[in-house]
């Protein structure tokens, strides 16, 4: 059983994103670095399915060479394979990226064998395009669906069965193995590394393949702040003293009845 | 003439609002509005009314025995064969879920690019194949101008960027499309839903208890659990409070949780991260209960209170305990 998860490595800001001066990119001078929360969900459940049926995980991101540490990072808690495909670190459209990663994904077919499951983040955290996991799971001929919440395989029957997260509650969904998901925070608690899994992450070794950009049709222009919401913020009070104030709040709201 | 296609979505037998809002915003462009709605299980006469009112002129209703209930595969090739079939010039969805993967789909399918959750749809959009448009990135922390060449232009518009309005249009004329599906997307349809007990979810709350990392454990919420049942709302928590275990990634309000938008947002110890603020600010009204008068939460609310949240918490209880006697 052979499990292949794609993740992005993003920056992690806190209060305020800031932009560089040519509008190119979100200025990272301060900033450290990680995979989306959704791509750490679906990293956790590769390694949980390893765990559980026996096989191997790959962890592979497109990006710049920096983005070894997002691989390392899926090593120490206990992927087995690393591959980067390795840009000059810019903006790459979703169409050129999926096409990347499906030749990568082929190459790899080749060697070792077809993955059963291939798992992404429902959207990249910062680009959001909503589409790579989609244009890839079509280039390769699989199923794929989106929003996943739950999967349960029965590798042995060539199967899994899958849950959707809708309002209210889920969809269910039955694929054909081999299938790509498109998955979300919430499908499971994600560990943290140990220091054995951080030692080892540091030998493993990273496949390096030289991304061929062949660029679609969606480009960056810019990016830029959305319009400031002008601040009207009112104290209410101190401490347990300004209790009366928030349940007067309450009542000029209509909410206390 | 320029024409566009709106992609509908219905929500158990109902057309959604969400595919109002994608007629409301392709009205910004000058042509003719089709709208392709998937499966026969919506009434065609109710819904060409109702996407009329909203400016369609033309409702496609596409039916296939694979398109009974819903399937990524099953509705993003009929939509690649309506494209093939009538030419429009734009390809319109709201960015929900469904809508961003149905256009995904499509694309693939055509290869063509697609731009997701644009924040408008600009005039030149209509006529121009080589356009420029904004869309959110981080969930809406920051806009992206977007170049966009293609002869059919795939776009979604953000979910509640545009608010739905009817111009009390006549009803749509109606004909059927009749794709010519292949078996295998049959294999990711949809074959059944587990559904939650109805009541008040984070999303429809009127008012909203959330706690940070300032609450400290799993058992510290209690005070907005009591607080969330006295008034008919519902506990919501930042990421931080998820990872440590404290609460189900259901309750997590934010970019990778839910978006909430509750008449009043009672965010106690919670910082205000972006990734946190773009799911509490479609809220009416924000209190922030802080021991920092700094924090990013604090300085984007309506209203503060500063102090410890549990000591604050427990005196409002018994303030509204006293009220109500
Ligand atoms: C790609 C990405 C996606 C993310 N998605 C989400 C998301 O969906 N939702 C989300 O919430 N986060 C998300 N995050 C995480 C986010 O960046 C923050 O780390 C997180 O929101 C911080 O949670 P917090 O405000 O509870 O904790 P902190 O930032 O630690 O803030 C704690 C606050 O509590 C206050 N406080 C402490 N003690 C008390 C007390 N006794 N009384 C009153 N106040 C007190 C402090 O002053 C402080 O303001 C995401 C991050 C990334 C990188």
């Amino acid at each position: 059983m052979r499990i292949l998860v794609c993740v992005k490595r993003v920056p992690a800001p806190g209060a305020k994103i800031n932009i560089t001066a040519d509008g190119q990119d979100v200025d990272t001078a301060h900033l450290g670095f990680a995979m989306s929360p959704h791509e750490e969900c679906a990293v956790e459940e590769a390694v949980q399915l390893v765990e559980r049926f026996d096989g191997e995980a790959t962890v592979l991101t497109l990006g710049p060479p920096e983005a070894e540490e997002q691989l390392r990072y899926a090593s120490s808690l206990g992927v087995q394979n690393a591959v980067l495909l390795s840009t000059d670190g810019s903006a790459w459209d979703p169409q050129g990226t999926a096409r990347a990663i499906v030749s990568a994904v082929q190459s790899l077919e080749a060697e070792d064998g077809p993955f059963d499951l291939i798992l992404f983040g429902n959207e990249s955290a910062d680009s959001g395009g909503y589409q790579v996991g989609v244009r890839v799971a079509h280039a390769l001929g699989r199923p794929i669906v989106n929003a996943i919440k739950g999967i349960e395989p029965d590798f042995d029957a060539g199967t899994t069965r899958v849950k959707r997260e809708i309002d209210g509650g889920f969809e269910i969904y039955d694929l054909p193995l081999p299938a790509v998901l498109g998955v979300k925070e919430g499908l499971n608690l994600p560990r943290y590394p140990t220091m054995k899994g951080r030692l080892a992450s540091k030998k493993v070794g990273v496949k390096v393949i030289e991304a061929a950009a062949d660029a679609g049709g969606q480009g960056r222009v810019r990016l830029r702040q959305p319009p400031a919401q002008a601040s009207t913020m009112v104290k209410l009070g101190d401490g347990p003293e300004a209790a009366p104030a928030i349940v007067d709040l309450f009542e000029e709201l209509g909410l206390l009845k | 003439m320029t024409d566009i296609l709106v992609v509908a979505e219905s929500d158990a037998d109902v057309l959604s609002s969400a595919t109002l809002e994608a007629i409301t915003a392709a009205r910004s462009l000058e042509g003719t509005i089709h709208v392709l709605l998937f499966g026969s299980s919506v009434d065609a006469d109710e819904a060409a009314a109702r996407v009329g009112a909203f400016g369609a002129e033309e409702l496609h209703v596409a039916e296939h025995e694979l398109l009974g209930d819903y399937g990524p595969e099953a509705w993003g090739q009929a939509l690649a064969l309506a494209i093939d079939d009538m030419e429009p010039d734009v390809v319109v969805a709201c960015g929900t879920s469904k809508g961003n993967e149905v256009l995904a789909q499509a694309a693939a399918r055509l290869d063509l690019p697609f731009v997701a959750n644009c924040i408008d749809l600009p005039g030149e959009l209509a006529d121009s194949d080589d356009v420029v448009l904004t869309r959110v990135q981080w969930g809406g922390s920051l806009l992206e101008e977007a170049s966009l060449s293609a002869e059919t232009r795939i776009v979604s518009i953000s979910h509640h960027a545009v608010e739905a309005e009817s111009i009390d249009g006549p009803a749509a004329t109606t004909d059927t499309f009749v794709p010519e599906l292949h078996d295998t997307v049959a294999r990711s349809l949809c074959v059944g839903r587990e559904m939650a007990e109805a009541g008040v979810t984070l999303s429809t709350a009127p008012i909203v208890f959330g706690g940070g990392r300032g609450v400290g454990s799993a058992d510290a919420f209690a005070p907005l659990e009591e607080l969330a049942s006295l008034m008919g709302g519902r506990v919501g928590c930042s990421r931080a409070v998820t990872n440590n275990g404290w609460r189900p990634h259901r309750d997590q309000v934010g970019q990778t949780g839910t978006r909430i938008a509750p008449e009043l947002y009672v965010a106690s110890g919670i910082s205000g991260a972006i990734q946190h603020w773009v799911g509490a600010m479609a809220s009416k009204k924000i209190l922030a209960i802080n021991t920092d008068p700094e924090a990013n939460m604090v300085v984007k609310s309506d209203y503060f209170v500063q102090g410890d949240l549990h000591k604050v918490l427990p005196a409002v209880i018994d303030e509204i305990k006293s009220r109500r006697g």
